[in-house]
């Protein structure tokens, strides 16, 4: 392994986990919104949601681009207001990869609070919690099977995201350049068939470690989720 | 403590109409499936928004249509059992116990409360349990204490005991008798089974199809019930056991009644629910007969049933109202009619513990 192909590794691992970490707390949000909120215009926020699934991923990249590029209004007022600079850094590579596994985190999540039974809900609502409390205390931890997996979905996504990253960030080295960007780099150049190969090994052992912790987790939190 | 309901609630070809109040203790609403009750007590609870109407509880109003007042159900202070005990299957026993406490803003004396909670229930042994290792009556159990231990100003039942077999009911019913007379909460209990309601109730409200057809107290309102196994219930007290022979004689108002042997000490308060086809009517005293009960009483009226094959025969006796069902033959037979002095002839072991 050369230092490169380790600094790709790192990266990516850095990338995937700073998306899942961001897009959690929101994913659940709007997973919650649409699993049990009544509100006008509810199909167009799905389908929103759902649009860097069906979209190219280079289109989707290219969005992010004339959205949070530096001479953009948002990209300008980040950069100056807040320091927070997306284009061409390890942060937009972040970015887009919340944006790309976003649905399918949603996805997962939602379908695990819709399998919650209602009727515990209403029954908490009585004993004297408030909406946000039921979601806390009764929702939340009955879907966390689900949560885990949506989690685990969206972190696999955004190790393996290849498309809008590199025409948000481009294939920077050391700064940019993730696993599968490191991967289409090596093609491309006589003699990088081996480290090609070195690090396909590694993305698929990360994957699969990925899996089976989540498989872990699942099973030790069960499935408890039905009114008893 | 009171509390107020005049709502009118329209669902596809459904309309609840109801308007009563109620009286301290537990207030039973009766009637059929499909009458109306569950509807009405998830509006008291706030579980449903009632197309019209006014819901107030201790003088507060929790909705009131016209001014736009609707207190969502956290905020109301309402204690709710569910037919389906609804225990949290993530929590521990201990912790669905003390889950509204978290909420309560008045949780004073609060491990206390558990203690004496538990004391009254007998689910001691359940504490660090999962919900899902319950039998249906410890659930049930469970599930009251849960609502009790979020200090409501009023407590909820829709049909706990629906989903249980007689032996779990016969479990239960005495710790609801306990909560009616010890918690000094008031309770609304919604039921469709005329034994726990002449068992439990201080007030009835009886429903049919959507409508409060009469409200009052259970010994008033119960005999007029429209019911399959309707009936009279006596107020009594347990006057003497006759070991010998396995009985209990009740002294009420009536007079003496031999029942199965009660479980209860001499002087102990207990109803006793006669159902009107275990009632006989002889225009005498009968001789040589095996019934240990003749009460005499006289005839207030006589409702045939829809299609005339049988009539209920309600009977004052000393002011104590029984029903008898008969059939239209022997009501023709003996000439019965309003005013007419009879005896009620009741066998002992026609009564059941319930």
């Amino acid at each position: 392994m050369t230092e490169e192909e380790w600094a790709a590794v790192r990266l990516s691992l850095l990338v995937a986990t700073t998306a899942t970490a961001a897009s959690l707390p929101l994913g659940i949000g709007v997973a919650w919104l649409l699993a049990r909120g009544r509100f006008w215009g509810k199909s167009l926020v799905d389908t929103l949601v759902h649009l860097p699934l069906i979209m190219p991923p280079v289109v989707t990249g290219y969005l992010l681009l004339l959205t949070f590029g530096r001479r953009t209004p948002i990209g300008a007022f980040l950069a100056d207001e807040l320091g927070i600079v997306l284009s061409f850094r390890w942060t937009g590579a972040a970015l887009a990869c919340a944006v790309m596994g976003f649905p399918l985190l949603v996805r997962a999540v939602r379908l695990s609070i819709e399998a919650v039974d209602s009727r515990l809900e209403s029954a908490a609502g009585t004993l004297g919690a408030n909406p946000l409390w039921v979601f806390a205390t009764v929702t939340l931890p009955l879907s966390l099977p689900g949560v885990i997996a949506g989690a685990i979905l969206c972190f696999a996504k955004a190790m393996g995201e290849f498309g809008a990253t590199i025409t948000f960030v481009s294939n920077i080295p050391g700064e940019t350049q993730t696993l599968p960007s490191m991967i289409y780099t090596l093609t491309q150049v006589p003699g990088g068939d081996a480290g090609a190969l070195r690090l396909t090994l590694i993305s698929i052992a990360i994957s699969m470690l990925a899996l089976l912790g989540s498989e872990l987790l699942a099973r030790r939190i069960g499935p408890r989720r039905v009114a008893t | 403590m009171s509390f107020g309901v005049d709502i009118d609630h329209v669902r596809e070809h459904f309309r609840l109409t109801a308007r009563f109040s109620s009286a301290p203790g537990l207030t039973a609403l009766f009637g059929r499936s499909g009458s109306g009750k569950s509807t009405l007590v998830d509006i008291i609870g706030g579980l449903i928004r009632p197309t019209r109407g006014r819901v107030a509880v201790d003088g507060q109003v929790l909705v009131d249509t016209d001014r736009g007042i609707f207190v969502p159900k956290h905020r109301r202070r309402i204690g709710y059992v569910f037919q389906d005990s609804r225990l949290f299957p993530h929590l521990s026993v201990r912790n669905n116990l003390l889950y509204g406490r978290w909420f309560a803003q008045n949780g004073g004396g609060a491990s206390g409360d558990l203690a004496a909670i538990v004391e009254l229930l007998g689910i001691g042994a359940l504490l660090d349990r999962r919900p899902d290792s319950l039998s249906g009556g410890e659930k049930q159990r469970v599930a009251i204490g849960r609502a009790l231990l979020a200090h409501p100003r009023l407590l909820l039942m829709d049909e706990p005991l629906a989903s249980l077999d007689e032996a779990r009911r016969a479990e239960i019913l005495p710790y609801i008798e306990r909560l009616r007379d010890e918690a000094g909460v008031p309770i609304v209990y919604v039921s469709h089974s005329v034994a726990e309601v002449a068992r439990l109730a201080t007030t009835v409200v009886v429903l049919s199809e959507g409508k409060v057809t009469a409200v009052g107290p259970v010994l008033d309102i119960l005999p007029l019930a429209d019911a399959t196994d309707g009936g009279g219930v006596l107020d009594a007290t347990v006057a003497r056991h006759d070991e010998p022979f396995h009985l209990t004689v009740l002294a009420s108002a009536a007079g003496e009644l031999q029942v199965p042997q009660l479980a209860a000490t001499v002087g102990t308060h207990v109803r006793a629910y006669i159902r009107a086809r275990d009632v006989m009517i002889s225009l005498r005293p009968p001789e040589e007969i095996s019934a240990l009960n003749v009460l005499p009483g006289r005839i207030v009226a006589i409702v045939a049933s829809p299609n005339g094959a049988q009539a209920d025969v309600r009977l004052d006796c000393n002011g104590a109202t029984l029903m008898a069902r008969l059939t239209a033959k022997s009501v023709q037979r003996l000439a019965l009619a309003p005013g007419r002095p009879v005896f009620a002839v009741i066998k002992s072991v026609s009564f059941e513990r319930s």
